[in-house]
């Protein structure tokens, strides 16, 4: 085997943080070699130094034996790196061809497009790799998967030997990621060498053949699929051992909580994007809505919470009709809400910890007697808050901002957790979290059901539905296309329904 | 339930229906207005050929019955609102242009009873007079698809008006005088450029910046220097050149060849912007730019490069449209004498949604708006002079109010771009 990229004692140094302490990594020529580790754990940092968009402050890199120092990416294209983006680096409104060709056009008279030229090299390619694409189509006409698809051809279209994939399954369905993982051993097969970095433990084992973990800026070590197993992963990317399953008591549903009847609520741009759903969720049982990003999910839980309004249909809690109630109507009732994007519609980042802990109860007694608010009551019950629910910060008066992802969730949980709740609206509330955090916040959700709650989770990861709910309703283009047991749901069939094919 | 929501989903109008019922109301103004307040016996007669040209041709004039043609065109409108109303058209933005053409030949027909009309003058007067318009609007085009907003157009204008007067005097050689008008407006631009590309500076701040800039500078100077120094603000101005055979092709001819300078160099910036736009690498990278920057970064396109070099270009382009209005028309400054034409071109970019095609077909209307209210006046229509001269601005306020729908501007239009 010949080494495609060797990279000795990366260090790579942020005011305050090591984020690559003393990294190697050796990628053999055809190899899938799989990058794991946590958020903030250095991934990100070594691929944009391999990838030239930062400088290492010390070590080296070698391709194919040969020195290299990258001033920026132009560089490293030219020496056959390429990388596939985690927010896709497409133009919306050029055409495939016209993405793919960008910066290194073809051109007649030296000045004119060929695009008969591009075209032509495209087909060629997509032939070769098994990447079925329209070069004439505008991307914005194009589904996420077969946009990743256009990105993947920007990169072999540069005549690159190394793919750099950063989390490439994040926006992508089961099915789809199938199919990404079969035109990846297909690329491998073809001599190109593929770095592929990710979180999820599952797509690790499936396609890699070997594995690095890091953890905290270090690698952790090197292994192979053969030789390692989910939970030694796990283990290995956290540091100490992981609850991988959920453990949960078979579900005892009483009186609905939440009914949702015919609802249709429209998008910002005003475009129906839920259209007609119905559903309830009962008391001590977790419903899983299940879809991929932007089918409605976000507007229906806002419609919910009463964040948005409702243009037809009638929401019901506890048999009180609240369709288009006031927010603090809705949760004075009883409902909690971990929203989607715990940054923008969570918390409110410079405030420190104990003002966003009473976000939702502050006006009332003991946080305020009449026009003024009571700090010692709220330090003393945010002191409290912060202990129960593990919150890791220097103090209650430190600003939410300096927080890292997985404790300003927590915030926002024990917030929401510890009022008197019936129903818990929790929308992908752990996007983005190590997996420590998960364990955390999944293991809070488990027991708001066995007190007797509702609980709405809203999530575009499958394993989490599945290891959660009790029932799964998918959703897409804004209907329920099917409602199932958890027990009976199996991973294929919610993809399929996830991707839109018929409830059969 | 919700019945108050309801009930106003159930009467709202589409916007389909909006402009099937807007057509109607033209048509019935076109009936009442036009058409029933003419007397059956009366002509309208519009002269073709135009005065004072090289044209050898000569055409006779048109004459229309005016009653009946009214009636034929409020009938077209109508069938057209009617089908609308019912149908509905796909390209409404294309029949809304042909309808307010429409309404406003009735109203030439009308004004014109009894009377005599130079059509073919009119037309030659609305080119020249869109024409600083559309070089506002390529150069807004220019600057905006390479994703900078570029509201110092006007200001531009004045700069490049204002020296090419100047050089154009001083050394008694007009194309002289141009040159220099483009570079000051380059000059404007690049101080945009580096104040919005470099600093990052709010696109829109930095706009107004360089118009109060060059608003105030060109009316100083011109007070305390051009009021003393005369000579200097009296270049003399571009003559027609008329292309040979050409223009004597009936109306066409006089109307498009048979023009200044800079009128000819407009309608080819109109088609070489068009072509490096959309056909070359220049035009693919700037759009890129415009579109998404991050992603043409990681390509190894230089953004900055880019943007610098387009808002540049733009400001020369608004530089040539300055030099209309001193060397290309009256041959001397005065004060504010661009009177907004640099924003009415960026109105009319917006309306051609950001392609040199159709904001040059916006420059036309706004054009043909501004020389309507001159030959009114020399018809001497029942309308205060006042209301006409509004016109070309009433038509930039209901332009931009969104009659014409919404028109998508590059994604990263006025969004600074910073390294990661």
């Amino acid at each position: 085997m010949t080494i495609a990229l060797e990279a000795r004692n990366i260090t790579k140094r942020f005011p305050g943080v090591l984020a690559n302490d003393n990294i190697d990594l050796t990628l053999e020529a055809g190899e899938i070699h799989a990058l794991l580790g946590e958020n903030g754990a250095g991934k990100t940092t070594l691929m944009n130094i391999l990838y030239g968009l930062w400088q290492p402050d010390s070590g080296e890199i070698y391709v194919k034996g040969e020195k290299v120092v990258f001033q920026d990416p132009s560089e490293a294209i030219a020496r056959g790196i390429g990388m596939l983006h985690q927010h896709f680096m497409l133009v919306p409104v050029l055409t495939v061809a016209e993405n793919i060709m960008l910066g290194q056009e073809s051109v007649t008279a030296g000045i004119f497009l060929d695009r008969v030229q591009v075209i032509k090299r495209i087909e060629a390619l997509s032939q070769n790799f098994g990447l079925e694409v329209d070069p004439r189509a505008y991307v914005k006409d194009l589904p996420v998967g077969v946009q990743q698809r256009v990105e993947i051809l920007k990169i072999l279209y540069r005549e690159a030997g190394i793919l750099i994939l950063d989390e490439p399954t994040a926006v992508l369905t089961p099915q789809e990621a199938e199919e990404l993982f079969k035109i990846m051993r297909n690329l491998a097969q073809q001599g190109k060498s593929i770095i592929f970095i990710t979180h999820k433990l599952k797509e690790v084992l499936a396609v890699a053949d070997r594995i690095t973990v890091l953890r905290a800026g270090r690698v952790v070590g090197t292994t192979t699929p053969q030789e390692t197993s989910e939970a030694q992963l796990a283990s290995m990317m956290v540091g100490r051992e992981v609850i991988l399953s959920v453990k949960k008591k078979p579900a005892q549903p009483k009186e609905v909580v939440l009914e949702v009847k015919d609802l249709h609520v429209l998008s910002d741009r005003l475009n129906p994007v839920v259209n007609g759903v119905s559903f309830v969720v009962r008391a001590g049982e977790i419903l899983g809505l299940a879809g991929v990003q932007g089918n409605g999910q976000t507007e229906l839980v806002e419609a919910i919470t009463g964040l948005r309004p409702a243009v037809r249909g009638e929401i019901r809690f506890l048999g009180k009709e609240i369709t288009n109630a006031p927010p603090r109507r809705v949760l004075e009732r009883g409902t909690a809400h971990i929203p989607e994007d715990r940054q923008e519609d969570g918390l409110v980042l410079p405030f420190p910890v104990h003002d966003n802990l009473v976000l939702n109860t502050y006006y009332r007694n003991p946080f305020a007697h009449g026009l003024a608010l009571q700090e010692k009551a709220i330090v003393a019950t945010a002191q409290d808050l912060v202990e129960h629910f593990d919150v890791r910060t220097p103090s209650v008066f430190v600003p939410v901002l300096n927080l890292s992802g997985g404790n300003q969730q927590k915030v926002i949980v024990a917030r929401e957790l510890s009022r008197p709740i019936r129903l818990l609206v929790a929308a992908q509330p752990t996007r983005g979290l190590d997996v420590g955090s998960i364990e955390y916040i999944h293991q809070r959700l488990v027991e708001k059901r066995d007190q007797g709650c509702a609980v709405l989770l809203v999530s575009t990861e499958l394993d989490e539905i599945i290891s959660l709910s009790d029932r799964i309703a998918v959703i897409f283009r804004g209907k329920i296309v099917a409602t199932l047991e958890a027990s009976g749901a199996a991973r294929e069939k919610l993809g399929l329904l996830m991707a839109g094919a018929e409830a059969t | 339930m919700n019945t108050a929501l309801v009930a106003r989903r159930a009467f709202s109008l589409s916007r389909q229906q909006l402009f099937g019922l807007t057509f109607l109301i033209i048509a019935g103004a076109m009936l009442f207005l036009f058409a029933l307040s003419s007397d059956p016996g009366q002509n309208s007669t519009f002269v073709l050929t135009a005065v004072a040209s090289a044209q050898k041709t000569e055409l006779p004039d048109l004459v229309l019955p005016t009653q009946a043609t009214i009636f034929v065109l409020t009938f077209i409108v109508a069938f057209f609102g009617g089908w609308q109303l019912a149908r509905g058209f796909r390209a409404v933005n294309a029949l809304l242009a042909v309808i307010i053409f429409i309404f406003i030949f009735a109203f030439l027909t009308w004004a014109d009873r009894g009377r005599q009309f130079n059509l073919t003058g009119m037309l030659i007067a609305s080119l020249v007079r869109s024409t600083p318009i559309a070089l506002g609007a390529l150069s807004g085009i220019l600057c905006e698809r390479a994703g900078v907003v570029n509201i110092a157009i006007e200001g531009m204008m004045l700069a490049g008006a204002f020296s090419s007067v100047v050089v154009g005097s001083a050394t008694d050689n007009l194309y002289l005088g141009i040159i220099f008008g483009i570079l000051t407006g380059g000059a404007m631009a690049a101080i945009h450029a580096v104040l919005s590309i470099r600093f990052r500076v709010d696109q829109i701040v930095s706009g107004v910046v360089i118009n109060i800039l060059a608003a105030g500078l060109t009316s100083y100077l011109t007070e305390r220097f051009l009021s003393v120094h005369q000579e200097l603000n009296d270049s003399g101005a571009l003559r027609p050149i008329s292309i040979p055979f050409l223009v004597d092709i009936p109306v066409l001819g006089p109307v498009l060849f048979e023009n200044t300078l800079i009128v000819y160099s407009m309608l080819f910036l109109l088609v070489a912007v068009h072509i490096l736009l959309f056909y070359t690498r220049w035009g693919l990278r700037t759009r890129a730019v415009g579109e998404h920057p991050r992603a043409a970064d990681t390509l190894g396109i230089n953004v900055f490069k880019m943007r610098y070099i387009n808002v540049i270009l733009g400001g020369m382009v608004a530089g040539l449209g300055g030099a209309y209005f001193t060397v290309g028309s009256v041959g001397r400054f005065d004060e504010l004498l661009t009177g907004g034409r640099g924003y009415i071109g960026l109105a009319a970019m917006i309306f051609g949604k950001w392609s040199p095609f159709g904001a040059f077909a916006s420059s036309l209307i706004f054009g043909f708006a501004d020389s309507l209210q001159q030959k009114l006046a020399i018809l001497q229509a029942p309308i205060p002079s006042q209301f006409l001269g509004m016109a070309p601005y009433i038509a930039t306020i209901v332009i931009l109010a969104g009659v014409v729908g919404r028109a998508i501007p590059p994604a990263a239009d006025g969004q600074p771009y910073e390294k990661q």
